[in-house]
């Protein structure tokens, strides 16, 4: 009974904020559900419906390329980051704290304040840029053309969560034993060869981790395009959670946004456990 | 119940005076929610109801592209202020959600109601019943900056009579003024700004962008008004800009004072007068000749899910009175709802207004029930055309694709 006890607590917030919640988009996705009034089984039209969205199909070919160019340069920016801040030297606080530093600011915030910065009316990118001479006229960073916006977008993430990834990362390098980088030397180990038998395969755990958040968080963008791009120029960078929310608030239809979010959920989840299998299986290898 | 019932009594005068049917001002606290843009209008309608009346209404203010979202998400969750007002073109689909209470009897009970603007009543009218009022009117119009005329040698008071005409008067101003003053303005990146921009010089050459019944698009017949903003912006003559405007940074373009001539929204008149600027306004022209505008702004229902129902129509019945429309709309310079009350004494003062009133008379408010989704909303076919016919390699490819991509929204 006392087990019960201690795990109530969790138990119902799990419950309520969790299974209920997922329980009723489920629920949602199978019936035609419009803002207020009468609800309809209708299942499975929405999830036909999803795939015969264009919309959707391009988004998520989009979402899933963004998900692989922001991972890698995420991972890279951060992981080159936490390599240059390891080791206590003097000064080495204040690089710490700035690389962290964009992670205090929200992310929407992060996202108004490039979309402020990056604008030909009111920022100031163009004009510096064109006073330095490396550009002849004002670019459009967010709508002249699809690269030109993914590139935007990528800054933002990699700004703002490169310092956040080092953190974590960081704690992961700082875990490993000094002794065994000491040994390495004695026989005879460069940097690189230490960085790889050494530094990789016992942060193995670590970076599952963050590669799994970056993935995660990369297939449910959403704030960076909606606010920075609005999805263009011309649905180039529209992603599949503006999908949902175009479904949800701009169509009204409940139901067709439900089910984009359980097929995403799925997705997810199947995504998940396969990365974990892969970098579990590899470090118990 | 005392208390209510006798706000209700000492009232009973006034209501009678200003001709609105029951309401009830019995001190009680309403919410209301409308959108930036409408904002001048309707922070002025209720601070004016606030201090004549024991009700007291709580407006608060969401930014326009958020707007239909909140409604969306609010109406989802049950939790709807009393009042809530919508641009007009969104309003048949409200009304099909059943979002408003439907208020047919209180409407038709105000001796006034067949000189209530007809084209917003209709917008919230759905089988013989009405869900909402007109809240405030906003018509599409040029504005021209008048100094900026006199520098490049134009005339200040010919305004064009025909678009080919606002063509050539922008391309003058670029060559004789030149640097960072440009011919004009539009946002190439806005579906909601170019179909209250674009859409009346197709009206004004005789042609349709879709059929009555919103269910067919016919933006083909727009070709002729798209390929002189093409011009205008390969050219150089419209600003760079026009290619990313999306909106929010619309307004500040044409209050810089570095355009020519551009059309907008007849609400920002007093904006760009508090800047100093001296606009001159006259019609929509088509590429032909004559003139049309979108008449827009909002209409204000009463929601479905409140029990105030009584309070919230004293407000709204307010609103529509001579008080709110005179004394308040029209000495603010805005846009009036009642065609009777159109010649009051604050329109004679500026010849501008009685411009803006003049074409309201002659302007259109198209009907679609899945127009958000199918015009405004970034991701609609409507943005994807409209950029297309603008900016892309084909434009009449893109009018085409456009008319039957558009054509399968309105129908979704």
């Amino acid at each position: 009974v006392l087990g019960w006890v201690y795990a109530g607590p969790l138990a119902v917030m799990v419950g309520l904020f969790f299974v209920l919640p997922l329980v009723l988009v489920v629920w949602m996705s199978l019936h035609d559900w419009p803002l207020l009034g009468e609800r309809t089984l209708n299942a499975p039209d929405n999830f036909t419906a999803a795939a015969d969205n264009d919309l959707l199909r391009d988004a998520t070919v989009f979402t899933l390329r963004y998900t692989v160019i922001v991972t890698v340069v995420l991972f890279g920016v951060a992981m080159g980051l936490a390599l240059l801040v390891q080791h206590s030297r003097a000064g080495v606080g204040l690089f710490r704290t700035a690389f962290f530093l964009p992670a205090a600011v929200g992310f929407a915030t992060a996202s108004l304040l490039f979309l402020g910065l990056l604008s030909n009316e009111i920022g100031p990118v163009n004009d510096t840029l064109e006073r330095l001479g490396l550009i002849d006229e004002p670019v459009s960073w967010t709508t002249e053309n699809p690269g030109l916006a993914l590139a935007s977008t990528v800054g933002l993430v990699t700004w703002r969560f490169a310092g956040f990834n080092m953190l974590i990362l960081l704690v992961g390098l700082q875990s490993i034993p000094v002794e065994l980088y000491e040994a390495a030397r004695v026989d005879g180990a460069g940097r690189w060869q230490t960085f790889r038998r050494i530094t990789l395969p016992l942060m193995r755990s670590t970076i599952a981790l963050v590669l799994i958040l970056m993935v995660t968080g990369s297939l449910l963008a959403f704030d960076q395009f909606f606010i920075v791009t609005r999805g263009g120029p011309d649905n180039s960078t529209t992603s599949v959670v503006m999908v949902i929310y175009r479904e949800a608030f701009t169509r009204f239809d409940l139901g067709s946004a439900a089910a984009i979010s359980v097929l995403a959920l799925v997705f997810l989840v199947v995504l998940n456990i396969a990365q974990l299998a892969v970098l579990r299986r590899r470090s118990d290898a | 119940l005392l208390i209510a019932t006798l706000g209700a009594c000492g009232d009973d005068d006034e209501a009678s005076d200003s001709g609105t049917a029951a309401g009830d001002d019995g001190g009680v606290e309403l919410t209301m929610w409308t959108r930036a843009g409408t904002e001048a209008q309707s922070q002025a309608l209720v601070d004016a109801y606030n201090e004549s009346h024991e009700n007291q209404v709580e407006l608060t203010i969401y930014p326009n592209e958020e707007y239909p979202a909140k409604i969306a998400s609010a109406a989802g969750a049950d939790a709807l202020p009393d009042i809530f007002t919508s641009d007009v073109v969104f309003a048949p689909n409200y009304v099909d959600q059943n979002l408003w209470q439907d208020i047919t009897e209180q409407f038709e009970g105000l001796e006034f109601h067949e000189d209530v603007a007809p084209s917003h009543v209709s917008a919230a009218t759905s089988d013989d019943a009405v869900y909402a009022v007109p809240h405030t009117i906003d018509a599409s119009v040029m504005f021209y900056n008048k100094d900026l005329y006199t520098q490049a040698g134009l005339d200040p008071e010919a305004p064009p009579e025909t678009l080919e005409e606002f063509a050539s008067q922008a391309r003058t101003i670029r060559q004789a003024v030149g640097g960072d003053t440009y011919g004009t303005y539009f946002g190439g990146n806005c579906g909601g700004c170019l179909v209250f921009t674009f859409w009346p010089s197709v009206w004004a050459d005789g042609n349709e962008v879709m059929n009555a019944e919103g269910s067919e698009s016919t933006i083909e017949e727009a070709a002729g008004v798209f390929e002189i903003y093409r011009a205008l912006y390969d050219e150089g003559v419209a600003s760079p800009g026009s290619k990313d405007e999306g909106g929010p940074t619309w307004l500040g373009a044409l209050q810089t004072g570095k355009i020519g001539i551009a059309p907008g929204p007849s609400a920002w008149l007093q904006l760009l007068d508090d800047e100093g600027l001296d606009i001159g306004v006259s019609a929509i022209p088509g590429v032909e000749g004559g003139s049309s505008t979108f008449v827009g702004g909002d209409v204000a229902g009463i929601s479905a899910t409140t029990d105030q129902t009584d309070a919230a129509w004293d407000f709204l019945s307010w609103t529509l009175s001579e008080d709110a429309q005179v004394e308040v709309l029209a000495k603010n310079g805005d846009v009036i709802s009642r065609t009777d009350l159109a010649s009051n004494k604050y329109a004679s003062e500026d010849e501008r207004i009685l411009t803006i009133n003049e074409v309201v008379g002659r302007g259109v408010t198209p009907f679609a029930l899945r127009f958000n989704e199918s015009y405004n909303d970034p991701q609609s076919p409507w943005v994807e055309t409209l950029r297309g016919a603008l900016f892309g390699d084909d434009p009449a490819g893109a009018l085409h694709d456009g008319a039957e991509s558009i054509t399968e929204s309105l129908n979704s």
